[in-house]
Protein backbone atom coordinates (compact mmCIF):
# COMPACT_ATOMS: atom_id res chain seq x y z
CA UNK A 1 0.00 0.00 0.00
CA UNK A 2 1.08 3.64 -0.47
CA UNK A 3 2.18 5.59 2.96
CA UNK A 4 2.76 8.96 2.51
CA UNK A 5 3.96 10.40 6.34
CA UNK A 6 5.88 14.34 5.89
CA UNK A 7 9.15 13.50 7.64
CA UNK A 8 10.91 16.42 9.02
CA UNK A 9 9.10 18.87 6.66
CA UNK A 10 9.47 16.94 3.80
CA UNK A 11 6.69 14.61 2.09
CA UNK A 12 7.61 10.78 1.56
CA UNK A 13 5.80 8.48 -0.33
CA UNK A 14 6.64 4.77 -0.47
CA UNK A 15 4.65 1.79 -1.60
CA UNK A 16 5.44 -0.46 1.27
CA UNK A 17 3.47 -3.71 3.54
CA UNK A 18 0.67 -2.62 5.88
CA UNK A 19 2.85 -4.53 8.42
CA UNK A 20 5.89 -2.42 7.97
CA UNK A 21 6.60 -0.69 11.74
CA UNK A 22 6.95 3.09 11.30
CA UNK A 23 10.37 2.74 12.98
CA UNK A 24 11.55 0.13 9.57
CA UNK A 25 9.88 3.41 7.23
CA UNK A 26 11.96 5.69 9.23
CA UNK A 27 15.47 3.75 9.02
CA UNK A 28 15.05 1.74 6.05
CA UNK A 29 12.51 3.51 3.33
CA UNK A 30 13.07 7.06 4.63
CA UNK A 31 16.58 6.60 4.97
CA UNK A 32 17.07 8.39 8.43
CA UNK A 33 19.24 6.20 10.62
CA UNK A 34 19.60 8.42 13.46
CA UNK A 35 16.63 6.95 14.92
CA UNK A 36 17.71 3.31 16.73
CA UNK A 37 15.93 0.10 17.56
CA UNK A 38 16.97 -0.83 21.12
CA UNK A 39 14.82 -3.42 22.50
CA UNK A 40 11.91 -3.20 19.20
CA UNK A 41 9.16 -4.27 22.31
CA UNK A 42 8.49 -0.59 23.15
CA UNK A 43 10.70 -1.20 26.71
CA UNK A 44 13.74 1.02 26.10
CA UNK A 45 12.93 4.33 24.12
CA UNK A 46 15.78 4.14 21.35
CA UNK A 47 13.20 4.45 18.82
CA UNK A 48 11.05 7.73 20.08
CA UNK A 49 10.05 9.94 17.41
CA UNK A 50 7.38 12.58 17.44
CA UNK A 51 4.11 12.06 15.56
CA UNK A 52 2.54 15.40 15.58
CA UNK A 53 4.66 17.35 18.01
CA UNK A 54 4.32 14.41 20.97
CA UNK A 55 6.50 11.54 21.75
CA UNK A 56 6.04 7.79 20.76
CA UNK A 57 8.03 4.73 20.56
CA UNK A 58 7.74 4.14 16.63
CA UNK A 59 8.72 0.42 17.12
CA UNK A 60 4.84 -0.07 18.20
CA UNK A 61 2.94 2.00 15.30
CA UNK A 62 2.18 1.12 12.14
CA UNK A 63 3.88 2.87 9.41
CA UNK A 64 -0.19 2.65 7.37
CA UNK A 65 -1.44 3.82 11.19
CA UNK A 66 0.44 7.37 10.47
CA UNK A 67 -0.89 7.67 7.07
CA UNK A 68 -0.96 11.61 6.30
CA UNK A 69 0.77 12.43 9.42
CA UNK A 70 4.02 14.39 10.48
CA UNK A 71 7.10 12.87 12.39
CA UNK A 72 10.25 14.56 13.74
CA UNK A 73 13.13 12.54 14.11
CA UNK A 74 16.64 13.91 15.52
CA UNK A 75 17.66 14.72 11.93
CA UNK A 76 14.67 17.08 11.94
CA UNK A 77 16.48 18.91 15.22
CA UNK A 78 19.17 21.02 14.31
CA UNK A 79 18.84 24.11 11.69
CA UNK A 80 19.78 23.74 8.92
CA UNK A 81 23.06 25.66 9.14
CA UNK A 82 24.12 23.16 11.57
CA UNK A 83 23.17 24.97 14.91
CA UNK A 84 22.04 22.57 17.44
CA UNK A 85 18.52 22.39 19.05
CA UNK A 86 18.61 23.83 22.43
CA UNK A 87 18.36 20.30 23.81
CA UNK A 88 21.34 18.76 21.73
CA UNK A 89 23.33 21.69 22.82
CA UNK A 90 22.43 20.63 26.53
CA UNK A 91 23.26 17.21 26.10
CA UNK A 92 26.37 17.95 24.85
CA UNK A 93 27.10 20.57 27.56
CA UNK A 94 26.52 18.48 30.32
CA UNK A 95 27.98 15.20 28.78
CA UNK A 96 24.62 13.83 29.09
CA UNK A 97 25.76 11.13 26.67
CA UNK A 98 28.17 8.18 26.44
CA UNK A 99 27.69 5.42 23.80
CA UNK A 100 25.12 7.33 22.48
CA UNK A 101 22.57 4.52 21.61
CA UNK A 102 19.99 5.87 23.57
CA UNK A 103 20.54 9.52 23.02
CA UNK A 104 18.00 10.36 19.85
CA UNK A 105 15.17 8.68 21.59
CA UNK A 106 16.10 10.41 25.13
CA UNK A 107 16.55 13.97 23.49
CA UNK A 108 12.92 13.51 21.11
CA UNK A 109 11.23 12.41 24.34
CA UNK A 110 13.15 15.26 26.52
CA UNK A 111 11.43 17.80 23.82
CA UNK A 112 8.48 16.56 24.33
CA UNK A 113 8.23 16.45 27.63
CA UNK A 114 9.90 20.32 27.79
CA UNK A 115 7.17 21.33 25.45
CA UNK A 116 4.24 19.96 27.66
CA UNK A 117 5.78 21.13 30.86
CA UNK A 118 6.37 25.28 31.10
CA UNK A 119 7.85 25.06 34.54
CA UNK A 120 9.14 21.28 34.84
CA UNK A 121 10.81 20.30 38.20
CA UNK A 122 13.58 17.80 38.08
CA UNK A 123 11.20 15.17 39.79
CA UNK A 124 8.64 15.86 36.58
CA UNK A 125 11.87 14.77 34.63
CA UNK A 126 12.99 12.01 36.07
CA UNK A 127 9.07 10.44 35.74
CA UNK A 128 9.10 11.53 32.50
CA UNK A 129 11.94 9.77 31.27
CA UNK A 130 10.76 6.73 32.62
CA UNK A 131 10.53 5.25 29.49
CA UNK A 132 13.97 5.51 27.94
CA UNK A 133 16.96 3.62 29.58
CA UNK A 134 20.23 4.57 29.42
CA UNK A 135 22.92 1.82 30.17
CA UNK A 136 25.42 4.16 30.41
CA UNK A 137 25.23 7.46 31.96
CA UNK A 138 23.90 6.89 34.95
CA UNK A 139 20.76 9.25 34.28
CA UNK A 140 22.07 12.43 36.43
CA UNK A 141 23.94 14.05 33.41
CA UNK A 142 20.73 13.98 31.29
CA UNK A 143 18.18 14.71 33.83
CA UNK A 144 20.83 18.15 34.29
CA UNK A 145 20.97 18.40 30.11
CA UNK A 146 16.87 18.56 30.26
CA UNK A 147 16.86 21.29 33.31
CA UNK A 148 19.21 22.95 31.12
CA UNK A 149 17.41 23.21 28.08
CA UNK A 150 13.80 23.51 30.04
CA UNK A 151 15.33 27.09 31.40
CA UNK A 152 14.80 25.70 34.83
CA UNK A 153 18.08 24.61 36.51
CA UNK A 154 19.78 26.37 38.94
CA UNK B 1 10.14 -8.56 15.08
CA UNK B 2 7.99 -7.72 12.00
CA UNK B 3 3.73 -9.24 12.70
CA UNK B 4 2.82 -11.66 10.11
CA UNK B 5 0.61 -10.52 7.04
CA UNK B 6 -2.56 -8.89 7.44
CA UNK B 7 -5.07 -6.44 5.29
CA UNK B 8 -5.03 -2.87 6.41
CA UNK B 9 -8.70 -0.81 6.54
CA UNK B 10 -8.91 2.06 7.55
CA UNK B 11 -12.03 4.00 8.57
CA UNK B 12 -13.44 6.99 9.75
CA UNK B 13 -16.84 6.59 11.40
CA UNK B 14 -18.44 3.88 13.68
CA UNK B 15 -20.30 2.14 11.53
CA UNK B 16 -17.86 1.91 8.50
CA UNK B 17 -16.04 0.11 11.36
CA UNK B 18 -18.70 -2.17 11.93
CA UNK B 19 -19.25 -2.90 8.98
CA UNK B 20 -15.84 -4.09 8.20
CA UNK B 21 -16.06 -6.56 11.31
CA UNK B 22 -19.25 -7.65 9.99
CA UNK B 23 -17.62 -8.23 6.35
CA UNK B 24 -14.35 -10.08 8.07
CA UNK B 25 -15.94 -11.52 11.05
CA UNK B 26 -13.41 -13.80 13.43
CA UNK B 27 -10.41 -13.08 10.77
CA UNK B 28 -10.24 -9.14 11.38
CA UNK B 29 -8.87 -7.16 14.75
CA UNK B 30 -9.71 -3.15 15.55
CA UNK B 31 -6.70 -1.51 16.35
CA UNK B 32 -6.44 1.72 18.37
CA UNK B 33 -3.59 3.10 20.02
CA UNK B 34 -1.90 -0.20 19.17
CA UNK B 35 0.15 -0.75 22.62
CA UNK B 36 -1.83 -4.14 23.34
CA UNK B 37 -2.07 -5.23 20.25
CA UNK B 38 0.68 -5.23 18.56
CA UNK B 39 3.28 -6.43 20.87
CA UNK B 40 1.11 -9.52 20.29
CA UNK B 41 1.06 -9.74 16.60
CA UNK B 42 4.92 -9.03 16.63
CA UNK B 43 5.21 -12.19 18.88
CA UNK B 44 3.25 -13.76 16.88
CA UNK B 45 0.46 -14.63 19.26
CA UNK B 46 -2.08 -12.91 17.23
CA UNK B 47 -2.53 -13.48 13.74
CA UNK B 48 -5.64 -11.08 12.64
CA UNK B 49 -6.20 -11.77 8.92
CA UNK B 50 -7.40 -7.86 8.76
CA UNK B 51 -6.89 -4.46 10.47
CA UNK B 52 -9.23 -2.05 11.24
CA UNK B 53 -8.03 0.97 12.00
CA UNK B 54 -10.13 3.11 14.07
CA UNK B 55 -7.47 5.67 15.33
CA UNK B 56 -9.19 8.58 12.81
CA UNK B 57 -12.49 8.30 14.63
CA UNK B 58 -12.27 11.67 16.04
CA UNK B 59 -15.74 11.55 17.38
CA UNK B 60 -14.97 8.80 19.70
CA UNK B 61 -11.84 11.04 21.37
CA UNK B 62 -13.80 13.06 23.62
CA UNK B 63 -15.00 14.06 27.85
CA UNK B 64 -18.38 15.24 28.47
CA UNK B 65 -20.59 16.53 31.59
CA UNK B 66 -23.71 14.43 31.35
CA UNK B 67 -24.92 15.13 34.55
CA UNK B 68 -24.81 12.50 37.18
CA UNK B 69 -21.86 11.03 35.10
CA UNK B 70 -18.83 11.65 32.23
CA UNK B 71 -19.13 10.26 28.87
CA UNK B 72 -15.54 9.59 27.83
CA UNK B 73 -15.19 8.29 24.22
CA UNK B 74 -13.56 5.16 23.90
CA UNK B 75 -10.63 6.48 21.16
CA UNK B 76 -9.87 8.90 24.08
CA UNK B 77 -6.16 8.65 24.61
CA UNK B 78 -4.71 7.95 27.96
CA UNK B 79 -2.31 11.29 28.04
CA UNK B 80 -5.98 13.14 27.40
CA UNK B 81 -7.55 11.30 30.13
CA UNK B 82 -4.85 11.92 32.90
CA UNK B 83 -4.73 15.47 32.77
CA UNK B 84 -8.54 16.03 32.11
CA UNK B 85 -10.06 18.51 34.96
CA UNK B 86 -13.59 17.00 34.72
CA UNK B 87 -12.12 13.51 35.46
CA UNK B 88 -9.54 14.72 37.79
CA UNK B 89 -12.46 16.65 40.28
CA UNK B 90 -14.65 14.25 39.57
CA UNK B 91 -13.94 10.62 39.29
CA UNK B 92 -9.99 11.33 40.63
CA UNK B 93 -8.87 7.58 40.51
CA UNK B 94 -9.26 7.12 36.80
CA UNK B 95 -6.79 10.34 36.52
CA UNK B 96 -3.97 8.54 38.60
CA UNK B 97 -4.70 4.86 37.46
CA UNK B 98 -4.33 6.13 34.01
CA UNK B 99 -1.09 7.99 34.92
CA UNK B 100 0.25 4.98 36.38
CA UNK B 101 -0.06 3.33 32.54
CA UNK B 102 3.53 2.53 31.18
CA UNK B 103 5.54 5.77 30.32
CA UNK B 104 4.33 9.07 28.64
CA UNK B 105 5.44 7.56 24.86
CA UNK B 106 3.01 4.55 25.88
CA UNK B 107 -0.03 6.98 26.81
CA UNK B 108 0.17 9.47 23.49
CA UNK B 109 -1.06 6.45 22.02
CA UNK B 110 -2.84 3.91 24.06
CA UNK B 111 -6.61 4.54 24.52
CA UNK B 112 -9.12 3.89 27.54
CA UNK B 113 -11.15 1.78 24.93
CA UNK B 114 -8.12 -0.47 23.77
CA UNK B 115 -6.97 -0.83 27.37
CA UNK B 116 -10.77 -2.19 28.53
CA UNK B 117 -11.78 -4.46 24.98
CA UNK B 118 -8.28 -5.98 25.58
CA UNK B 119 -9.46 -7.36 29.40
CA UNK B 120 -5.94 -7.47 30.34
CA UNK B 121 -6.14 -8.39 34.26
CA UNK B 122 -2.81 -6.69 35.33
CA UNK B 123 -4.33 -3.79 33.25
CA UNK B 124 -4.33 -0.48 35.96
CA UNK B 125 -7.57 1.38 34.30
CA UNK B 126 -10.75 -1.58 34.82
CA UNK B 127 -9.12 -1.96 38.08
CA UNK B 128 -10.04 2.07 38.36
CA UNK B 129 -13.90 1.73 36.40
CA UNK B 130 -14.69 -1.25 38.73
CA UNK B 131 -14.35 0.67 41.66
CA UNK B 132 -16.11 3.61 40.11
CA UNK B 133 -18.86 1.37 39.02
CA UNK B 134 -18.79 2.35 35.34
CA UNK B 135 -21.22 1.21 32.66
CA UNK B 136 -20.15 0.84 29.13
CA UNK B 137 -21.70 1.38 25.81
CA UNK B 138 -20.85 -0.97 23.05
CA UNK B 139 -22.34 -1.38 19.11
CA UNK B 140 -23.35 -3.73 17.05
CA UNK B 141 -25.10 -4.34 14.15
CA UNK B 142 -28.53 -4.95 16.52
CA UNK B 143 -27.52 -0.67 17.78
CA UNK B 144 -26.51 0.45 20.80
CA UNK B 145 -26.32 -1.63 24.39
CA UNK B 146 -25.23 -0.64 27.83
CA UNK B 147 -23.18 -2.91 30.32
CA UNK B 148 -22.46 -2.87 33.89
CA UNK B 149 -18.32 -2.51 33.96
CA UNK B 150 -18.98 -5.93 36.20
CA UNK B 151 -20.35 -8.07 33.46
CA UNK B 152 -17.78 -7.02 30.86
CA UNK B 153 -14.70 -9.25 31.70
CA UNK B 154 -15.90 -13.04 31.01
CA UNK B 155 -12.37 -14.59 30.86
CA UNK B 156 -8.21 -14.33 30.45
CA UNK B 157 -8.18 -11.56 27.86
CA UNK B 158 -11.66 -12.04 26.70
CA UNK B 159 -14.88 -10.01 26.97
CA UNK B 160 -18.53 -9.60 26.66
CA UNK B 161 -17.48 -7.97 23.25
CA UNK B 162 -18.67 -10.16 20.05
CA UNK B 163 -16.79 -9.84 17.01
CA UNK B 164 -19.48 -7.49 15.09
CA UNK B 165 -19.05 -5.30 17.75
CA UNK B 166 -17.25 -2.19 19.43
CA UNK B 167 -16.91 0.01 22.53
CA UNK B 168 -17.40 3.37 22.21
CA UNK B 169 -18.38 4.88 24.97
CA UNK B 170 -17.07 4.40 28.77
CA UNK B 171 -20.14 6.63 31.70
CA UNK B 172 -18.24 7.12 34.79
CA UNK B 173 -20.24 8.14 37.66
CA UNK B 174 -19.91 12.03 38.81
CA UNK B 175 -18.21 11.83 42.64
CA UNK B 176 -16.77 14.70 43.03
CA UNK B 177 -16.97 14.33 47.19
CA UNK B 178 -15.75 10.65 46.94
CA UNK B 179 -12.10 10.47 48.57
CA UNK B 180 -10.03 7.48 46.52
CA UNK B 181 -6.42 6.02 46.60
CA UNK B 182 -4.52 3.90 43.72
CA UNK B 183 -2.05 1.79 44.99
CA UNK B 184 0.32 0.33 42.61
CA UNK B 185 3.09 -2.21 43.37
CA UNK B 186 5.84 -3.00 40.49
CA UNK B 187 9.78 -3.38 40.87
CA UNK B 188 10.51 -0.64 37.66
CA UNK B 189 9.02 2.95 37.10
CA UNK B 190 7.65 2.25 33.95
CA UNK B 191 6.28 -1.40 34.69
CA UNK B 192 2.84 -2.68 34.63
CA UNK B 193 1.62 -3.73 38.20
CA UNK B 194 2.77 -6.67 40.46
CA UNK B 195 -0.43 -6.21 42.21
CA UNK B 196 -2.48 -2.90 42.31
CA UNK B 197 -6.00 -1.50 43.53
CA UNK B 198 -8.32 1.36 43.07
CA UNK B 199 -10.40 2.40 46.00
CA UNK B 200 -12.88 4.52 46.14
CA UNK B 201 -15.38 5.75 49.26
CA UNK B 202 -18.14 8.04 48.61
CA UNK B 203 -21.23 8.69 50.57
CA UNK B 204 -23.57 5.77 49.13
CA UNK B 205 -20.13 4.62 47.18
CA UNK B 206 -18.14 1.92 48.24
CA UNK B 207 -15.67 0.44 45.53
CA UNK B 208 -12.51 -1.63 45.65
CA UNK B 209 -11.24 -2.86 42.26
CA UNK B 210 -8.22 -5.22 41.92
CA UNK B 211 -5.11 -5.24 39.39
CA UNK B 212 -3.54 -8.52 38.31
CA UNK B 213 -5.37 -10.79 41.63
CA UNK B 214 -7.37 -13.12 39.09
CA UNK B 215 -7.72 -13.97 35.50
CA UNK B 216 -9.98 -11.27 35.19
CA UNK B 217 -10.13 -7.35 36.45
CA UNK B 218 -11.57 -8.17 40.09
CA UNK B 219 -14.11 -6.30 42.41
CA UNK B 220 -13.34 -7.46 45.74
CA UNK B 221 -16.81 -7.52 47.03
CA UNK B 222 -15.46 -9.33 50.22
CA UNK B 223 -13.72 -5.70 51.12
CA UNK B 224 -16.59 -3.78 50.05
CA UNK B 225 -19.10 -5.39 52.54
CA UNK B 226 -16.52 -5.66 55.19
CA UNK B 227 -16.60 -1.61 55.00
CA UNK B 228 -20.22 -0.90 54.96
CA UNK B 229 -20.61 -3.12 58.03
CA UNK B 230 -18.00 -0.54 59.48
CA UNK B 231 -14.94 -2.50 59.44
CA UNK B 232 -11.54 -0.79 60.13
CA UNK B 233 -8.74 -0.36 57.19
CA UNK B 234 -7.02 -3.35 58.99
CA UNK B 235 -9.90 -5.34 59.31
CA UNK B 236 -11.44 -4.72 55.71
CA UNK B 237 -7.70 -4.99 53.90
CA UNK B 238 -7.57 -8.48 55.80
CA UNK B 239 -10.59 -9.98 53.13
CA UNK B 240 -8.49 -8.97 49.87
CA UNK B 241 -7.46 -12.03 48.23
CA UNK B 242 -10.52 -13.41 49.21
CA UNK B 243 -12.40 -15.51 45.74
CA UNK B 244 -9.23 -14.20 43.82
CA UNK B 245 -6.98 -16.93 42.22
CA UNK B 246 -3.93 -14.65 41.84
CA UNK B 247 -1.43 -16.33 39.10
CA UNK B 248 1.87 -16.87 40.06
CA UNK B 249 4.77 -15.88 37.51
CA UNK B 250 8.27 -14.92 37.38
CA UNK B 251 7.75 -12.00 39.37
CA UNK B 252 5.69 -13.05 42.01
CA UNK B 253 4.08 -16.52 43.56
CA UNK B 254 0.18 -16.39 44.26
CA UNK B 255 0.89 -16.05 47.79
CA UNK B 256 3.05 -13.43 47.76
CA UNK B 257 0.33 -11.29 45.30
CA UNK B 258 -2.43 -12.37 47.99
CA UNK B 259 -0.30 -10.53 50.61
CA UNK B 260 0.30 -7.42 48.40
CA UNK B 261 -2.91 -7.42 47.99
CA UNK B 262 -4.09 -7.02 51.84
CA UNK B 263 -1.10 -4.32 51.88
CA UNK B 264 -1.78 -2.26 49.02
CA UNK B 265 -5.77 -2.86 50.15
CA UNK B 266 -5.00 -1.69 53.74
CA UNK B 267 -3.21 1.20 52.46
CA UNK B 268 -5.62 1.83 49.71
CA UNK B 269 -8.31 2.16 52.60
CA UNK B 270 -6.19 4.42 54.91
CA UNK B 271 -5.35 7.04 51.98
CA UNK B 272 -9.11 7.25 50.87
CA UNK B 273 -9.33 8.25 54.79
CA UNK B 274 -11.85 5.75 56.15
C1 LIG C 1 5.55 -0.65 27.11
C2 LIG C 1 4.12 -0.72 27.53
C3 LIG C 1 3.81 -0.57 28.87
C4 LIG C 1 2.49 -0.62 29.30
N1 LIG C 1 2.25 -0.47 30.64
C5 LIG C 1 0.98 -0.55 31.07
C6 LIG C 1 0.70 -0.40 32.46
O1 LIG C 1 1.59 -0.19 33.29
N2 LIG C 1 -0.59 -0.48 32.86
C7 LIG C 1 -1.61 -0.68 31.97
O2 LIG C 1 -2.75 -0.71 32.39
N3 LIG C 1 -1.38 -0.79 30.65
C8 LIG C 1 -0.12 -0.74 30.19
N4 LIG C 1 0.13 -0.87 28.84
C9 LIG C 1 -1.00 -1.10 27.92
C10 LIG C 1 -1.60 0.19 27.44
O3 LIG C 1 -2.46 0.69 28.42
C11 LIG C 1 -2.39 0.02 26.16
O4 LIG C 1 -2.48 1.27 25.59
C12 LIG C 1 -3.80 -0.47 26.34
O5 LIG C 1 -3.83 -1.65 27.07
C13 LIG C 1 -4.43 -0.81 25.01
O6 LIG C 1 -4.92 0.33 24.38
P1 LIG C 1 -4.71 0.53 22.83
O7 LIG C 1 -5.55 1.68 22.46
O8 LIG C 1 -3.28 0.60 22.52
O9 LIG C 1 -5.38 -0.81 22.27
P2 LIG C 1 -5.02 -1.74 21.02
O10 LIG C 1 -3.73 -2.41 21.21
O11 LIG C 1 -5.24 -0.99 19.77
O12 LIG C 1 -6.21 -2.80 21.17
C14 LIG C 1 -6.23 -3.75 22.21
C15 LIG C 1 -7.38 -4.72 21.98
O13 LIG C 1 -8.63 -4.05 22.14
C16 LIG C 1 -9.39 -4.10 20.92
N5 LIG C 1 -10.00 -2.76 20.80
C17 LIG C 1 -9.37 -1.56 20.81
N6 LIG C 1 -10.26 -0.56 20.79
C18 LIG C 1 -11.49 -1.14 20.76
C19 LIG C 1 -12.83 -0.62 20.74
N7 LIG C 1 -13.08 0.69 20.76
N8 LIG C 1 -13.85 -1.51 20.72
C20 LIG C 1 -13.61 -2.86 20.72
N9 LIG C 1 -12.38 -3.40 20.74
C21 LIG C 1 -11.32 -2.54 20.76
C22 LIG C 1 -8.42 -4.46 19.84
O14 LIG C 1 -9.04 -5.16 18.80
C23 LIG C 1 -7.42 -5.32 20.58
O15 LIG C 1 -7.89 -6.63 20.69
C24 LIG C 1 1.44 -0.83 28.37
C25 LIG C 1 1.74 -0.97 27.01
C26 LIG C 1 3.06 -0.92 26.59
C27 LIG C 1 3.35 -1.07 25.13
S1 LIG D 1 13.05 -0.14 20.26
FE1 LIG D 1 11.15 0.84 20.54
S2 LIG D 1 11.06 1.05 22.67
FE2 LIG D 1 12.89 -0.12 22.43
S1 LIG E 1 24.66 6.79 26.48
FE1 LIG E 1 24.91 4.64 26.22
S2 LIG E 1 22.89 3.94 26.52
FE2 LIG E 1 22.71 5.98 27.06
Amino acid sequence: MEVSIEINGVEQTHDVEPRMLLVQYIREVAGLTGTNIGCDTSSCGACTVLLNGESIKSCTVLAAQVQGMNIQTIEGLADEDGTLHPMQQAFHECHALQCGYCTPGMVMASVSLVEKNTSITENDVREGLEGNLCRCTGYHNIVKAVLQASGTSS
Amino acid sequence: MIPAKFDFVQVDTVDAALEALKEHGDEAKLIAGGHSLLPLMKFRLANPAVIVDINRLDDLKYVRDSGDHLSIGALTRHCDIEKNEMISSNAGVLAKATHNVGDPQVRHRGTIGGAIAHGDPASDIPSALLALKATLVVNGPEGEREINVDDFFTGFLETDLSDDEMLTEIRVPKLPDATWSFQKFNRRAQDWAIVGTSVVCGENHIGVGLVNMHSVPFRSEAVESALLAGASAEEAAEHAAEGTEAPTDLNASRDYREHLARVLVRRGIQEAGR
